[in-house]
């Protein structure tokens, strides 16, 4: 495992890409292996990448990846896509219109699927940004499957995000309002030729005024950029607000790593103490065969699942 | 933790073949059967191909290829896997590929080719039966 760290932070691609591996498939030892890496982390910027499905998102990702090579940065990519709950299987497609940079050394792609498994999808793509950051690449891009619960907290981990919309999906911005909306800094409408752009324009900029207060006492007011992806139309500008935002979070923040920043190490942790538990516990009951004997007594109807519930998890949760 | 290595796939089209039906409904088929299938897109080079796999440590390469450039782009793609020390990706193939050219394909280190007309479950079954997940780094 300490050969594996070492060639990581040299940037040894078959390392990386093993250490991403091993995080997802939960190896024992790749904590270790995470302890180790974690000095060599906090360097590079972050940029997380969501929306609904088929909005643009690897797309303009493609695009973006080919201005930041243009300006001589490294890059790395994650891209995520839903695993069935059915087979455990899963497709991932996001790479389809990244596949031209892969002969470019200064690019480092990944796709990786969300497993569903005990909450894994932020912590596997946290320590996979870890991974990318030791390698040293300058900008790390993540790309969250289509909207929904998680990606509140993937972007968690990004120093910028970005929430990518098209026009005449309506009930899609109402849909976001509530979770996402809050926490884009940057808007793109993309495929923004369509028809409703300018109105999609005027909804999200009512949505985004509405924080106006916010903005008179300092917050960052986020932009909206309208984009064609697809034709390279857009995407120079929203790497501008990109760097605008950037420049912000270091006058407000005085630090770009954002491990120093209290609310976001509090809130890793969160996550880091949930998981551990969640596997503890659940993996004791699952070797034991005391939650398959409590399914069966309550598909008896012998038990209520509220009090077996209650036996299963309180004898396992004392402090050893 | 898991613990438990789950097998990961690469679909690819090499060369100027502008078909991926085939190569899509395989992708499906592998995502039901639960692995990871990480699809590339059309008109890929080998060059390509074995670079995005190594990135995604995939333990298995399927080819598609349905416009007879097989014998020159199928080997091309075992041979740069050697070259890159990723020779324990195995590496199918299928698509229309004359019978007489598989024994050179198998010679060249394709495992195995798939012709239309197999059933999909023998094509999937065959991973069960033929891939490992990679050696430890």
């Amino acid at each position: 495992m300490n050969d594996l760290v070492e060639n990581v932070v040299k940037g040894d691609i078959r390392a990386v890409a093993r250490l991403i591996r091993d995080i997802d498939d939960g190896i024992p030892g790749v904590r270790e292996a995470l302890k180790a890496l974690y000095p060599h982390t906090g360097k590079a910027y972050v940029l997380g990448i969501t929306g609904s499905p088929g909005v643009g998102k690897s797309t303009l990702v493609d695009q973006m990846v080919s201005h930041l090579r243009r300006k001589e940065k490294t890059v790395g990519v994650l891209a995520v896509d839903p695993t069935s709950p059915f087979s455990g299987g899963a497709i991932l497609g996001d790479r389809v219109r990244m596949q031209r940079h892969s002969l470019d050394e200064g690019v480092f792609i990944r796709s990786m699927a969300t497993r569903g498994h005990f909450g894994g999808l932020t912590q596997s793509t946290r320590s996979a940004i870890d991974v990318l950051d030791a390698m040293g690449k300058d900008y790390i891009i993540v790309e969250t499957v289509g909207v929904g619960q998680d990606e509140v907290d993937v972007v968690k981990s990004a120093h910028t995000t970005v929430i990518v919309v098209i026009p005449g999906m309506g009930d899609d911005i109402q849909a976001i309002k509530a979770g996402i909306l809050e926490v884009g800094d940057i808007f793109v409408i993309n495929k923004a030729d369509r028809e409703g752009s300018d109105k999609t324009l005027s909804d999200l900029r009512l949505m985004i005024d509405m924080d106006q207060k916010k903005y008179e006492d300092g917050g960052w007011k986020p932009p909206i950029v309208k984009a064609q992806a697809v034709f390279d139309k857009g995407v120079e500008e929203v790497l501008e607000e990109v760097e605008k935002h950037r420049a912000y979070l270091l006058e407000t923040q005085g630090e770009i790593d954002f491990r120093r920043s209290p609310k976001r190490v509090r809130e890793e942790l969160m996550d880091l103490v949930k998981n551990r538990v969640i596997e503890e516990v659940l993996g004791k009951l699952t070797e034991t065969g005391d939650f398959d004997a409590a399914v069966e007594a309550i598909a008896r109807g012998e038990k209520d699942p509220y009090s077996a519930c209650d036996e299963l998890v309180l004898p396992r949760l004392e402090i050893h | 933790m898991t613990g438990k290595r789950r097998i990961r796939i690469m679909v690819a089209k090499p060369g100027l073949d502008g078909h991926d039906r085939g190569a899509r409904i395989i992708a499906r088929a592998y995502r039901d059967a639960g692995y990871e299938v990480v699809y590339t897109g059309l008109h890929q080079t080998p060059e390509e191909i074995v670079e995005a796999a190594i990135q995604e440590d995939v333990d298995m390469i399927g080819l598609s290829s349905l416009a007879g450039a097989h014998n020159y782009l199928f080997p091309r793609t075992v041979e740069l896997l050697k070259e890159k020390g990723a020779d324990d990706i195995v590496v199918c193939g299928g698509g229309i590929i004359p019978d007489e050219d598989i024994p050179t394909l198998k010679a060249a280190g394709i495992r195995e080719i798939f012709t239309p007309g197999t059933p999909l479950d023998v094509i999937v079954k065959w991973v069960a039966d033929n891939v490992e997940p990679r050696g430890e780094y």
